[in-house]
């Protein structure tokens, strides 16, 4: 491992963390892009904007949520003390919600009044339509056309919540493609508009800002360990579609030396096949704003990538994780569609808790590895989100003979 | 001197503006794409922009997505493109060719390899839609040394402070994309883009063209009038997907060609 002071300096003042990062857009989007890093500059050094965004999380979004030790998930793997950290119980049911508090925030600040954003699972879509609810303001979703069909509750959440659901039918219409919408929305409405990203990439500011709004995550989860075993986790465990829950709840800890961390990718089909596992299997490129490693082909053509999880669909990664993979300090790793499928089971039969099939990635890299860990060895899983939307997709995974049995 | 800075010398001493055409490299397959662009010059265009196929070209509205997706179905990639232009200089040594496309597959080529291998085929500037002045020191000094010029995006929302920067790396000429979109929309009024050429000519003396919206021989004879080149993209290429054929497309540029050279004509 590359040894450095600190891991929690980054971006530089142009937003590169090491290589990655930085800001790939349109001219027509610079000056918007450059008066967004102000205005979260301004923002973020300003106790009132500060004051109102903990007050939301509290009163609003329902935070601290438990870190909770899950004893039946710990027997089952055998080994090390396990811990579910609850994004799931936050309003709107996933750990989205952190981001679109800080960002409606930010865009009410700016004078911006219609708010777009881009959405895979939907969590997202529906925790930008929520806050836009909130704050009275004009929302239009972008989704994927496969995403939609596999999402299908989400969609209707967002329509009651007073958001249009534009579907996107180019390339495999999944999150990629909504992104691709969701910049051409903006280059065209660039005066009125702000673009809630939902993840931790895109051009800089995005990737910073996204990931100091979800570090509430890692926060509570150093002071809640503190509280209940007296000392810090020893790992982390956490799911990387563009890495936003799993960047909150590690940056607090990077530069904790005795924590192991681990970031687990989709494998989709297996690496050898369809996958999400951008850093296992892509290379460094450039899309949506920021240079960071990307499933592609020898011309630089994107490929497309596949998740049975629509929220880890996406052939890229923000662009904090290439650097954390390139200088070593988290591992990252991955799980096939089918043990991400076992993992879901194992937790909702186990714990009474559906976990979301993103979620259930992290899980299941937990129980490949907790077996082999002592029984005072912490262990963190970031239960990003609630299962509830997956039920069709599981369904489908699980197949009717079973269905059948269960009905 | 370059090409295009002889181009523009010569169009000047005719007292009329360039007309420039877009196609996409390989749409709808090499064969008929090669036809396209060998047939151009004498069609009329004055400079040629030869779009660099890209899965996921973010500024672009859905005439030259699908353009995109038809090249990228029929085999083509930044390698084809280039061996397309490397095919027209066998023919044609005068006519500027500017690539026009997304970074990553530059990227993916190597930038310094890439401007060696562009000026090679016979590439006269680049465009590359992703890559603002906050980025560009990765390419610009390799298409320096490979004498390819960097040719900028001015766009409506280029302010007086804005300008300097973007026209910092600029040289070749100024590209203005006069509506906030993307191509093939809305067009802007004659008004608007006569306000925003005389803001960008007190910035530099490079010539000006001006994109986005431009669809008809009327519409390009009035911004030959305001300006130093016309830009036709989505246009071109929609009437090359609704035929298939290169005919029609060498068709339109002939028709915008006639606009274009009685621009200034019909106004005196």
């Amino acid at each position: 491992m590359q040894s450095l002071n600190t891991y929690r300096a980054g971006p530089d003042e142009r937003g590169h963390f090491g290589i990655f990062g930085g800001r790939f857009v349109a001219e027509t989007l610079m000056p918007l892009i450059l008066q967004v890093e102000q205005a979260y500059a301004d923002a973020k050094a300003d106790p009132a904007f500060q004051a109102e965004f903990r007050e939301l999380l509290a009163q609003y979004v329902g935070r601290p949520n438990p870190l909770y030790h899950a004893r039946r998930l710990t027997e089952a793997f055998g080994g090390a003390k396990v811990f579910l950290k609850r994004e799931d119980l936050n309003h709107t049911g996933a750990h989205k919600i952190n981001n679109c508090i800080g960002q409606i925030l930010l865009a009410r600040r700016m004078g911006k009044r219609r708010i777009i954003a881009e959405t895979g699972a939907g969590q997202h879509g529906v925790a930008t339509a929520t806050v836009c609810a909130l704050f009275g303001m004009q929302c239009v979703i972008y989704m994927g056309s496969t995403d939609i069909e596999r999402q299908m509750p989400n969609v209707y959440r967002m329509k009651l919540l007073g958001a249009e659901v534009k579907p996107v039918t180019s390339g495999a219409a999944t999150l990629k493609d909504a992104m691709n919408d969701a910049l051409r929305d903006w280059v065209s409405n660039v005066h009125d508009t702000y673009y809630l990203i939902g993840t931790v990439a895109g051009p800089h500011p995005y990737p910073a800002m996204v990931r100091d709004f979800q570090s509430v995550i890692g926060e509570e989860v150093r002071a809640q360990m503190m509280a209940a075993e007296g000392r810090l986790p020893d790992s982390l465990v956490a799911c990387i579609g563009g890495g936003s829950n799993a960047m909150g709840l590690f940056h607090p800890f990077l530069d904790e030396p005795s924590v192991r961390i681990i970031g687990v990718e989709a494998a989709g089909h297996g690496l050898d096949k369809l996958h999400a596992a951008s850093l296992t299997g892509g290379k460094p490129g450039v899309l949506h704003g920021n240079r960071t490693y990307l499933l592609q082909d020898a011309d630089g053509q994107i490929a497309e990538a596949h998740s049975i999880s629509a929220g880890l669909d996406y052939p890229g990664i923000g662009p904090e994780h290439s650097w954390l993979h390139e200088t070593g300090r988290v591992e990252y790793v991955s799980v096939t569609d089918d043990e991400a499928v076992a993992a879901f089971q194992q937790c909702t039969r186990l714990e009474g808790i559906i976990p979301a099939l993103e979620s259930s990635h992290a899980i299941a890299h937990a129980g490949k590895i907790a077996g082999a860990l002592p029984r005072d060895h912490l262990m963190v899983i970031n239960l990003s989100g609630r299962g509830d939307k997956d039920v069709n997709t599981i369904a489908k995974a699980l197949g009717d003979i079973h269905l059948g049995g269960l009905v | 001197m370059s090409r295009i800075k002889r181009r523009f010398e010569s169009l000047k001493a005719e007292n009329r503006a360039a007309l420039v055409t877009f196609i996409m490299a390989s749409d709808p397959d090499r064969a008929t794409a090669q036809a396209v662009l060998n047939g151009m010059p004498t069609a009329g265009a004055d400079i040629i922009e030869l779009g660099m196929p890209f899965t996921d070209p973010m500024a672009d509205g859905p005439a030259i997505q699908l353009a995109a997706g038809r090249a990228l179905a029929a085999g083509g990639s930044l390698k084809q493109t280039l061996e397309m232009v490397a095919e027209f200089r066998k023919t044609d040594r005068d006519t500027p060719i500017i690539l026009m496309g997304y970074y990553n597959p530059i990227h993916a080529w190597g930038p310094e390899k890439f401007a060696g291998d562009a000026a090679l085929a016979g590439i006269d500037g680049m465009i590359v839609v992703d890559l603002p002045p906050e980025e560009a020191g990765e390419l610009v000094p390799f298409l320096r040394s490979a004498a390819i010029d960097f040719i900028v995006l001015t766009t409506p929302t280029s302010d007086d402070a804005r300008l300097p920067v973007v026209l910092a790396n600029a040289s070749g000429f100024v590209y203005y994309v006069s509506i906030a979109g993307v191509t093939g929309t809305g067009s802007a009024t004659g008004a608007a883009v006569g306000e925003a050429v005389t803001r960008i000519r007190r910035h530099t003396d490079l010539p000006v063209c001006v994109g986005f919206g431009i669809r008809t021989p009327d519409q390009a004879a009035g911004i030959a009038r305001l300006a130093e080149g016309v830009v036709v993209g989505s246009a071109i290429v929609q009437v090359l997907a609704e035929t298939g054929t290169a005919e029609a497309p060498l068709a339109l540029v002939r028709d915008l060609a006639v606009g274009v050279r009685n621009a200034r004509g019909s106004q005196d």
